[in-house]
């Protein structure tokens, strides 16, 4: 027998909630989103707001149409995937690239596999591959960085023409990132050091000053957000520095032996979206394995398959597929990884007590 | 000496103990009515030895145990049996339990008591058993008989005695308070143990937000060799034994075990001083420090109190209630339970009372899980709570046992910290009640089965022993009638 | 193209007729050992509660399929689940009766001793002219005393809820 509705405790709480969760990491957004729509803006500004608003009312029909409640719109979850989403895409990108992916990303990316804390894989970043596969052209424009007020920036009409219109980018204004520059140049057979030397340099690059997509060029004000996060420890320290260390290591390692290929450690870090997949894509916890063991294989994964295909493969960046190739490994990760538990060996064995020794001895009971 | 990388997980709640650990630990007056439930200790039902209107003596046995693992129930106070019935329990169901109704005559006349002249020249065996005789039990709330641990101690090397004071629960202040004003008499406790279990060691273990307990104990402890009063962090839960012991030996209880494992055996600050009044002054387990509490209570404080005395009572005592109080606990918030009604009695496992204001009881409205693995992370245990509870909520009791049900010892931290609210010890409630029902269901099964095959093999005696004299009567009547011929 | 018909017809039919001979001499002439595997993990009281005459009917029927895992009221969900993993078949835990006792109401029974006679698990003690009492820890709830009964002094109820059988409810799914 029993009796519904009595609670068991604790009585007390932390008082922290999902959607504070959901809140801070948008906040830990803010610096780097806030000099993206400075750099591009008119276009990136109308391309930010579309993403994050066509997320939150496809997450709306989505709850309604599965008779889930609709305050489960208020944990901010459908606009933080939206705003990452947005971070990754073009910044001039055009109207329907933005709400495509958020349809995608909510949709199916999310809704389907049962809603919030469901997904296996990192919707943004699920939504962000298939627009670059499905539409290759649009997703590699990159606009050159041309801040509000500076002469010849597109004001609020033009604005509105080039996320609506569809107005092509005129030559002038479209450029390669570092590192498709530093891709398409190697395959014409040129050095790498002599095409970063006239292409790439580091500053501007930490700064912020270059093309890219609209969230990942400023290093720095995503490293500030970052570590305000790992400050509130909502994410976790292991994901982001295992990930970043074995970039950084594998890239130093491979420019020592090869310096014509491959363009070393600091250009790796400030370069595309390495630091924002690090910070904030692989930690999404909804994806990422939950033991400490667990997070830091799955971060030095994402690192090591980030350089592999950035070196090799055919898209010169690599982190949403690196994230999303770990995603699906991860509940087997979880699996092999567990806490060890407290009077347990790390194969879930209870430890064995001996007698005249100040050490327990592990001993396994076959 | 001790660093903290050995305790694993773990919460900071907010302590909330100012309040009732700065008034000293005031004396219930004698209430009409003491209500003494017969189950207030781990074991079995514990047996009335009085009849209804019978007048019993303070400190007189009202009611044996039946087992070993049960323990004896004496009257707080000298008055008359009015009934033995069934009364309201403290527990959340409000279910009744067999019990004893004892009317107060306030005379307060004690039984004579068996002092013993010098406890440290006595057997420890026979130590142990006048422990088991005075009803003692874990009084921080795990109310498992004092003396069968004592016992067990005596069969097994026990180094250390660890006397656990530090109260990590929130809120609650009796222990310190005990260890405050009482500290000879927790020292003294100690030793008789010690002199129990022939320990080499005895180490207090006291939480650092006490320093005033730390000193008290430091100095009570001077005179005496062997006795180590350490300070462990406040951290919770760090009064429970595992966690305790690993901190201050850093050991660890093999799953399964118990603490003798690693030769420590534990007992909490309340239970040594109960044991101290058994050992010293024959005293019986009658009487308890409890902490009232929460932001209902006027006056939050620590109060003495005869075991039976309601509840009511006690907030009384404490200058009443405020306010209707969102929720009444019994014990601490973390691993408190809810009450029913304030008419439930105080039993020995009471460590506090708690009638906690609206602000300070968290929201409950649940979201989905967001695998933010906080929970794994304040897990002292080590275990993976949100995989415990995805699997109890489908009912795959099995695949929750694996993933560390059989380890949780329902602490709380996971759903203190879980963002989504979601009620992870009721999942762990839950199952582990679910397991206990078909760990008891197919115990009747055999039971049942066994009865049935011994009735079948009986019935099918009977009737061969019924066929054989039959058989042997017919034999009868043929000789009889040869015999009769054959003259 | 014949040879080759030919070749495969002579196959089938030695590997038919061969599969057909083993089907007739090695065939596992003893009842399902599924039926006896799930005996043993029933009550063994041949209390009749499940509709069948007995146990072992009651597993036969269980391994044909016509009876349902929660037939079993003495076995309680142990047994449903134990039942339903090893047949394979989903478990409706709703379907499952509540335990019954038997209680004998003490101002009738006049300790004519038929009920514990009855009585397949010796749950009814009592003597002649006493009266008589059921042992709720053996009692099955099979309504057997309550035919034999001649006073009509027995009744079947629920248990007793008492704290020990108090269990935690569920959680309501967030």
């Amino acid at each position: 027998m029993s009796t519904p509705g009595i609670a068991a405790g604790p009585f007390a709480h932390d008082r922290s909630s999902v959607d504070r969760i959901m809140l801070h990491v948008c906040l830990a957004l803010l610096p780097t989103t806030a000099w993206g729509l400075y750099l591009f803006g008119w276009p990136a500004i109308n391309l930010w707001l579309l993403t994050c608003a066509s997320a939150v009312v496809c997450e709306a029909i989505c709850l309604r149409l599965l008779d889930r409640p609709l305050r489960r719109l208020l944990d901010g979850s459908a606009l933080l995937t939206g705003w990452l989403l947005a971070l990754t895409l073009p910044p001039w990108a055009p109207w329907w690239i933005a709400v495509g992916g958020s349809i995608f990303a909510i949709g199916i990316g999310k809704q389907l596999y049962g809603g919030v804390g469901q997904n296996v894989f990192n919707p943004a970043m699920l939504a962000r591959v298939a627009l670059l596969i499905a539409f290759p052209l649009q997703m590699t424009t990159w606009a050159l960085p041309l801040p509000l007020g500076t002469p010849g920036a597109p004001d609020w009409l033009e604005g509105l023409r080039i996320t609506f219109a569809g107005g092509a980018l005129v030559d002038g204004l479209s450029g390669a990132t570092a590192l498709g520059h530093l891709q398409t140049e190697l395959t014409l057979g040129h050095d790498a050091v002599q095409i970063l030397d006239g292409h790439f340099s580091l500053l501007p690059a930490f700064l912020g000053y270059s093309g890219g997509s609209l969230g990942e060029t400023s290093e720095l004000l995503i490293l500030l957000g970052g570590l305000w996060l790992l400050a509130l420890r909502i994410i976790h320290w292991e994901i982001p520095l295992s990930m970043l260390l074995v970039v950084a290591l594998l890239a130093a390692l491979a420019h020592q032996i090869n310096p014509q290929v491959h363009g070393g450690g600091l250009f790796h870090l400030t370069s595309g979206g390495l630091l924002l997949g690090a910070l904030f894509i692989a930690t999404d916890p909804v994806t990422s394995p939950i033991s400490r063991s667990g997070r830091l294989i799955f971060g030095a994964a994402c690192g090591g398959l980030i350089f592999v295909i950035r070196s090799w493969g055919s898209f010169p960046e690599a982190v949403a597929f690196a994230v999303l190739f770990m995603n699906a490994l991860v509940p087997l990760i979880d699996r092999l990884c567990r806490p060890r538990a407290y009077g347990r060996n790390g194969r879930g064995k209870p430890l064995m007590a001996a007698k005249w020794t100040s050490q327990v001895k592990e001993v396994d009971k076959v | 000496m001790f660093n903290l990388a050995q305790f694993r997980g773990g919460i900071h709640p907010a302590a909330h103990k100012d309040r009732s650990a700065a008034l000293g630990i005031a004396a219930q007056p004698l209430p009409s009515r003491l209500y003494l439930p017969l189950r207030q200790h781990a074991g079995a039902e514990a047996l009335p030895l009085v009849k209804e209107g019978e007048r019993v003596l303070k400190g007189q046995l009202l009611a044996g145990s039946p087992t070993e693992l049960s323990a004896p129930i004496h009257a707080p106070s000298s008055g008359r049996i009015v009934s033995i019935a069934p009364i309201d329990a403290p527990h959340p169901s409000g279910l009744k339990v067999n019990g004893i109704v004892l009317e107060c005559d306030g005379e307060e006349r004690w039984i004579d008591l068996d002092v013993p002249a010098d406890p440290f020249a006595e057997d420890p065996l026979r130590l142990a058993q006048r422990v088991a005789e005075a009803g003692v039990v874990g009084l921080g709330g795990a109310i498992f008989p004092a003396a069968v641990k004592l016992k067990q101690g005596t069969r097994h090397e026990i180094k250390t005695v660890l006397v656990n004071g530090s109260e990590c629960e929130p809120y609650l202040s009796c222990d310190d308070r005990l260890m405050r004003e009482r500290a000879e008499a927790v020292v003294d406790g100690a030793r008789l143990i010690q002199h129990i279990l022939r320990a080499y060691s005895i180490v207090i273990a006291i939480e650092d937000n006490k320093p005033a307990a730390l000193a008290a104990m430091r100095a009570a402890s001077e005179p005496y060799g062997a006795i180590e009063v350490v300070a462990v962090p406040a951290l919770y839960p760090m009064g429970s034994a595992k966690q305790l012991i690993r901190q201050v030996t850093g050991r660890e209880v093999p799953a399964g075990g118990r603490s003798t494992d690693v030769g420590v055996l534990v007992h909490n600050a309340g239970t040594v001083y109960a044991i101290q009044q058994a050992l010293r002054h024959g005293r019986p387990l009658i009487s308890r420090v409890v902490t009232v509490a929460g932001g209902c209570v006027s006056n939050p404080r620590n109060v003495e109190t005869l075991i039976g005395t309601p509840v009511q009572a006690l907030f009384d005592t404490c200058g009443g209630l405020l306010r209707e109080p969102q929720q009444l606990l019994l014990g601490g918030p973390m691993m408190g339970m809810l009450l029913p009604s304030t008419a439930v009695p105080v039993i020995k496992g009471a460590t506090g009372l708690l009638a906690l204001d609206r602000h300070e009881v968290p929201r409950n409205d649940s979201a989905p899980c967001i695998r933010c693995a906080r929970c794994v992370d304040a897990c002292p245990m080590g275990l993976a709570p949100l995989e415990m509870a995805a699997r109890t909520r489908v009912d795959d009791f099995d695949g929750a046992s694996e993933y560390g049900l059989r380890d949780c010892i329902l602490c709380g931290c996971c759903a203190y910290v879980c963002p989504s609210h979601i009620p992870l010890v009721q999942y762990f409630q839950y199952a582990v009640g679910q397991q206990d029902e078909r760990r008891s269901a197919a115990r009747k099964n055999d039971y049942v089965k066994r009865l049935s095959e011994a009735r079948a093999a009986r019935l099918a005696e009977e009737e061969a022993a019924k066929a054989a004299a039959k058989a042997a009567k017919k034999r009868k009547t043929p000789a009889a009638a040869a015999s009769e011929v054959s003259p | 193209m014949l040879s080759a018909i030919l070749v495969l017809l002579l196959m089938g039919l030695l590997l038919g007729g061969g599969l057909g001979l083993a089907a007739r001499y090695l065939a596992v002439s003893e009842e399902n050992p599924l039926i006896k595997e799930i005996e043993t993990l029933m009550p063994g009281s041949q209390c009749g509660q499940c509709g069948y005459p007995g146990c072992t009917a009651a597993a036969s029927a269980l391994v044909e399929g016509s009876a349902a895992v929660t037939c079993c009221p003495p076995g309680g969900a142990a047994l449903a689940e134990r039942l339903a993993e090893l047949l394979g078949v989903p478990l409706d835990a709703g379907a499952l009766a509540a335990p019954m006792l038997a209680r004998i109401d003490a101002a009738e029974c006049t300790g004519c001793t038929r009920c514990f006679r009855a009585c397949p698990t010796d749950a009814i003690v009592g003597a002649n002219g006493q009266i008589h009492c059921v042992l709720s820890n053996a009692c099955t709830g099979c309504s057997k005393c309550l035919e034999a009964c001649p006073e009509d002094c027995i009744a079947l109820a629920p248990q007793e809820p008492t704290l020990d059988q108090w269990r935690w409810a569920k959680p309501r799914a967030a």
